[in-house]
């Protein structure tokens, strides 16, 4: 096949220009030259207000290996790995629910999935701010659930021990840590679904009978067998979770507490209220660099396993 | 491209020799000063104009005016430091001014051109951070004090201390998240002028901040006023207007600038460089100067206006609101945030990073 369309290319080389000059262009403008510009002004120093100088220094990035800025890259890594491994825990039952489903459920569950990308992120934060703050629906539900309660306990004669406490003390949900990583799973758990289901979807069903016929147990086939055969459904999953998790400010900015900063939240400031453009740049090019190695590590192991099957 | 990167060539140098990026800036054809096409790009702070202003001046003059929003000075400073993309009018707040001025980023205000000038409260017909006016002239001023709950506070929250330096209010307290503002609010509390520059009394405000942390219970991203509404917070620091906005809807909401003095702000029309329409631009500052333009505005927006003429127009609720007047004792120890320089700028981020990672 792909011989064959090689060749009709070099037969029309107008058509192969014309496809392939916008999306070229489109890379050079809007992706290569930007990124360029970021990393020259990463080796850059600051003149004054708006002027930076290009003298090709290492000092934005020695200043990034400050204890203070390592600790901020440890927790973000920290808050991304945690999410991504929540999100791991949660897709992969959902995976292979919709995989299993029937085909008319499937596109409906798929259909769910994707549906929130559809709002912007902005608003579906500010939605979980409504059902997670003091006086939101969470509170509100359970907050219904203990007055029911404390009912059946008065209808049972426990009613003067006050077993649930004299009050209803809502639950601090917002505001704290818990929420951005709970924001995080939210806003990047169909990242983890869409590709577990497109690995999970292309298995061959009949090593799972061939599994159970054998007489491995549901446990086993699903660690030994299902498992496997998803693994790299589950390493593009990690990846593509991890990477913009690792790179997250609004929720951090909107559901955290006093000490939920992430890296980005730093870079940011640089280029708004700091004016440090060349330090947010040092900065925002290690998180890249660190990209760049997961996705090394990734292209490895695909290839290792290629070559593994091919031989 | 190595031969452009050289040490010592500046960014706008450096964005101008590479011609594909400086075209994705986007700059707007200049049209000639004498013969200005009757349009105007207006850049401007979230429902902060009369309902009917622009369509008024539209009326009256001819000229149609675009409007944008910006949400912060950080965002319009960004936006202008690589030069501007068509804005003939903009609204930062004096820091900012001083920085645009030291920067080369705005345009001489015409004063001839303005003959409402002499609308304008005598009080803020000068200022430190422009000398003579030369460079913007006053749209709105205000304070930065404390939004609080009169249900759930002991008495009236007029020190800082109750934000800063108690556990009284354990849990319930938010502050801006404005790095810069919060270590100002602290050197106040701490009777050191707003303006300091030495990294020792910062350090000392630093310290402090840490130690009340756990009690604090966010760094709200200007939605204190929210925060205060939902029953989220008790007390919150604010601009004063954002709290205005609140006590409209619940009686239950006051504000107050503490003893100690807060940060008094001033938000400034001024003409950005390349503006494309500077003669415009200074036609609507004329307007907006206006006796009857300004009363239209600022009894939309309820901020507090510089325009003598207007607020005589408008009812004494709005006049004698302490709200957004402030007692004159109060507006006396306050103080206005000057621009410090890049060092300042650099410590100050790095100490409020320092804050949040602790």
């Amino acid at each position: 096949m792909r011989g064959i369309r090689l060749e009709s290319w070099r037969k029309n080389p107008l058509v192969f220009w014309i496809v392939a000059i916008p999306p070229t262009v489109w890379l050079l403008v809007f992706f290569i030259i930007p990124l360029t510009l970021i990393w020259i002004f990463s080796f850059g120093e600051k003149r004054g207000i708006v002027d930076i100088a290009i003298t090709w220094t290492f000092d934005n990035y020695a200043r990034a290996l400050d204890p203070l800025y390592l600790q901020i890259f440890l927790k973000s890594f920290w808050f991304a790995g945690l999410t991504t491994l929540v999100c791991l825990a949660a897709g992969f039952p959902l995976a292979i629910a919709i995989t299993f489903s029937s085909q008319r459920w499937k596109g409906i569950l798929l259909l769910l999935v994707i549906l929130p990308f559809w709002t912007n992120l902005l608003i579906r934060t500010y939605a979980l701010i409504a059902v997670l703050r003091t006086r939101g629906f969470m509170n509100f539900t359970v907050e219904w659930l203990w007055e029911k309660a404390n009912v059946l306990l008065v209808f049972v004669g426990l009613g003067e021990y006050h077993l649930l406490g004299q009050q209803y003390q809502p639950f601090e949900l917002l505001y704290n840590n818990f929420a951005v990583v709970f924001g995080l799973v939210y806003v990047h758990l169909p990242f983890m679904v869409l590709p577990l289901y497109a690995a999970l979807d292309r298995m061959d069903r009949s090593y799972l009978e061939a599994s159970l016929d054998l007489g491995a147990g549901q446990a086993r086939t699903f660690v030994s067998v299902m498992v496997p055969l998803a693994l790299p459904g589950i390493i593009s999953g990690v990846i593509i979770t991890f990477i913009p998790a690792l790179g997250s400010f609004l929720t951090p900015d909107l559901l955290g507490g006093t000490d939920s900063q992430m890296i980005a939240n730093v870079i940011e400031r640089q280029f708004k209220s700091a004016n440090d453009w060349p330090f947010g740049a040092a900065l925002s090019f290690i998180l890249m660099y660190i990209t760049f190695f997961a996705l090394a590590v990734r292209a490895l192991t695909s290839r290792g396993k290629s070559a593994m099957e091919a031989a | 491209m190595k031969r452009i990167m050289k040490p010592g060539v500046s960014r706008r140098g450096f964005l101008a020799g590479m011609g594909a990026v400086a075209a994705g800036v986007s700059f707007i054809p200049r049209q000639g000063f004498s013969a200005e096409e009757k349009k105007l790009n207006f850049y401007n702070w979230d429902t902060y104009i009369g309902e009917t202003t622009l369509a008024d001046f539209e009326k009256a003059s001819g000229i149609e005016v675009k409007m944008d929003l910006f949400a912060d000075n950080d965002e319009l400073f960004a936006k202008l430091k690589e030069g501007n993309p068509g804005y003939d009018l903009i609204v930062p707040t004096n820091d900012y001014v001083e920085r645009m001025i030291v920067a080369n980023m705005l345009v001489p205000i015409d004063h001839s051109k303005i003959p409402n000038i002499s609308n304008i409260d005598p009080v803020f017909r000068d200022a430190a951070f422009d000398p003579g006016r030369k460079f913007s002239l006053p749209y709105m001023w205000g304070t930065i004090g404390i939004g609080y709950r009169k249900s759930k506070v002991k008495s009236v929250p007029d020190s800082w201390k109750w934000l800063y330096d108690s556990d009284q209010y354990s849990g319930r307290i938010a502050l801006l998240a404005d790095g810069g503002a919060v270590i100002q609010m602290g050197l106040k509390y701490m009777g050191y002028p707003l303006n300091s520059t030495d990294p020792a009394l910062i350090k000392k405000v630093e310290v402090m901040l840490i130690k009340q942390k756990p009690h604090i219970k966010v760094f709200a991203e200007d939605n204190g006023q929210d925060l205060l509404a939902s029953g989220e917070v008790d007390l919150t620091m604010e601009w004063n207007g954002d709290i205005l906005q609140v006590m409209d809807e619940d009686e239950d909401i006051a504000y107050v600038v503490p003893k100690e003095g807060g940060l008094l702000w001033q938000d400034c029309l001024c003409i950005p460089k390349g503006a494309p329409h500077p003669n415009n631009a200074h036609a609507l500052i004329n307007f907006i100067l206006d006796a009857d333009a300004g009363a239209e505005i600022a009894d939309f927006i309820q901020y507090a206006t510089p325009n003598k003429a207007a607020k005589a127009k408008l009812p004494p609720e709005y006049r004698d609101n302490p709200a957004i007047f402030p007692p004159d004792e109060v507006t006396r120890k306050s103080e206005a945030s000057i621009y410090k320089g890049e060092d300042y700028q650099r410590l100050i981020d790095e100490t409020w990073t320092r804050i949040q990672a602790a």
